[in-house]
């Protein structure tokens, strides 16, 4: 975890589809090794395909993808997508991303040594027996980013990892980020939490198949570009030097068409 | 005593014991990845397909393994393909590709007769024709597919459950499904002489079912399933014999026994965790 500022991947102008209409068009963004960004959007705004493409798992139909030399990449998915009752302990879990090397089933040593040590990192080393649905949310979280930790990633991409969480879980999870990032690690994650997310990150981009804006929350979380994000009014206070987000809901008629002003 | 060991006296029955012991083992550890990765309903449509092999193979004269072999790769490869494509239902295609290729072999047989291996023999399984030949191609056959779940056990976990993560970390994920695929093709046509095409997929599925419910660790599971799957097939092919009755049905009635011994015994966890093979993973 030594690339700070350094550029890790750039994406220009990239184009993404699954076959029929694009879910991102013309996307821009360059990852640097210090970032810890968050990526809001409504669903569809293709906020997930972004980390594919990131991670390498989406090609772009156009555009281009420039990685840095041997970057390394963790990703922690969506909780939703996991199989909770897939018969997988925890320490199976974290382990499972040690595929290349040894090729026998079992772990060595050294692996339940590394693993150990990256779980008792995240605090969680006491539950490596345990199966993976007996977790609470932010034990999930932890045991995903674990397995990414693992691999020695310099960017860790995280799909919603507050999506369905307490607060208290929320908080738990954004501290240890901002301790990840702090310890030189690139944090870009998805959310739809304006409020208990994404106004506390350094940085912002707001997605809604392109990118309609992009920098510190204040200068993101504005109605104008709320708006063309959203598709709906919202109004912004201040709070402690903090953007609030209100969503602007009076009247059905209220609503804008959604996509209608991007 | 005597009455019990009396069919160990008939080389057909050693045969039909070890191929049936083999298969349940065979069809045990292959199944575990079946379930987990909710591809029951291909195994199902698999050994559909893989029975218009054999009625082509059987009305041309060809080898019956070789024939119905690569009927049953280019139908695995087919629906790895279909599935990993996603464009129409994985569902509906397998049950466009399975069905046809079952129905294109009860055509040729109604059209120009049986020939060959026994027709009741492939849709329901015998021990009768096992041949020391059939022997030692389900050894090579349950071999191999043991050295490759050995040395593939990290990249088939990794593929099973994390397919997307799998991929960016490394793991060649069409390549390791479209192993899976050719290793379940494999099964399927080492095991289609006793079992028969229309229960095979029981032998995939009940063993597996069992060993998630007796325990939450997956290398266990594989062992408990391969151990479930061999005892069921030794067991059910014994009992076929005192009965008289097909080895098919036999062995996959001493498997929902198993199971439903297990489901009453082991309690209300136990049977929560079968939501990871009911429910599979979307």
């Amino acid at each position: 975890m030594t690339s700070i500022g350094i550029s890790l991947i750039r994406l220009e102008r990239i184009t993404c589809s699954y076959g029929g209409e694009p879910v991102l068009v013309n996307v821009d963004l360059d990852v640097t090794g210090d970032q810890f960004t968050g990526v809001v959007g409504p669903s569809g705004s293709g906020k997930t395909t972004l980390l594919r493409v990131l991670l390498g798992s989406n090609r772009p139909i156009a555009g281009s993808v420039h990685r840095s030399r041997g970057v390394r990449v963790g990703y922690v998915p969506q909780v939703e997508t996991v199989n909770w009752s897939f018969p997988v302990t925890v320490g199976e879990c974290v382990r499972m991303a040690n595929t290349r090397g040894r090729r026998l089933p079992w772990a060595n040593r050294n692996e339940l040594r590394e693993a150990e040590q990256v779980l008792d990192r995240l605090g969680i080393a006491e539950l490596a027996g345990r199966h993976i649905r007996d977790l609470s949310g932010g034990q999930q979280q932890r045991m995903f980013i674990a397995r990414a930790l693992l691999g020695r990633p310099q960017l860790l991409l995280m799909d919603e990892p507050t999506s369905g969480v307490d607060v208290h879980t929320r908080h738990e999870i954004l501290h240890l980020l901002a301790d990840l990032h702090d310890d030189g690690l690139a944090v870009i994650l998805t959310t739809h939490d304006l409020n208990g997310i994404a106004s506390h990150l350094p940085h912002l981009v707001c997605l809604n198949t392109e990118v309609i804006g992009h920098g510190p929350p204040a200068a993101v979380l504005t109605p104008p570009i709320l708006e063309r994000t959203f598709g709906a009014k919202m109004e912004v206070l201040e709070h402690a030097g903090m953007p609030i987000v209100i969503d602007n809901f009076t009247h059905p008629h209220n609503v804008v068409p959604f996509r209608k002003h991007a | 005593m005597d009455e019990l060991l009396r069919p160990f006296e008939f080389e057909f029955f050693r045969n039909g014991l070890i191929v049936a012991t083999l298969a349940g083992a065979l069809c045990g550890m292959v199944g575990v990845y079946v379930v987990l990765k909710g591809m029951s309903y291909i195994g199902h449509g698999l050994s559909h397909a893989i029975f218009g092999g054999f009625a082509a193979s059987a009305l041309l004269g060809v080898n019956f393994v070789l024939g119905a072999g690569v009927w049953g790769v280019a139908s695995a490869l087919m629906i790895n393909g279909v599935t990993r494509r996603r464009v129409i239902g994985a569902d509906a295609a397998i049950g466009v590709i399975t069905t046809a290729s079952f129905a294109l072999g009860l055509a040729l047989f109604a059209i120009f007769g049986r020939r060959g291996r026994s027709f009741d023999a492939a849709l329901f399984g015998s021990i009768l024709g096992v041949s020391i030949a059939d022997v030692l191609a389900i050894g090579a056959v349950t071999l191999l597919v043991g050295v490759l779940v050995f040395f593939g056990y990290r990249q088939l976990l990794f593929t099973t459950f994390d397919p997307e993560v799998a991929e960016a970390s490394g793991v060649r994920t069409a390549r390791v499904d479209a192993l899976l695929m050719l290793v379940l093709a494999a099964a399927i046509l080492a095991t289609m002489q006793v079992l028969g095409v229309t229960l095979i997929a029981a032998t995939l599925v009940i063993p597996a079912t069992v060993a998630r419910m007796l325990t939450s660790s997956f290398s266990r599971m594989l062992i408990l399933a391969t151990a479930i799957g061999a005892f069921t097939g030794f067991v059910g092919m014994n009992l076929s014999y005192h009965l008289d009755v097909q080895s098919g049905p036999t062995i996959v009635l001493v498997g929902a026994t198993i199971f439903a011994a297990v489901f009453v015994v082991s309690g209300a966890r136990a049977r929560y965790r079968l939501a990871a093979i009911i429910i599979p993973p979307t």
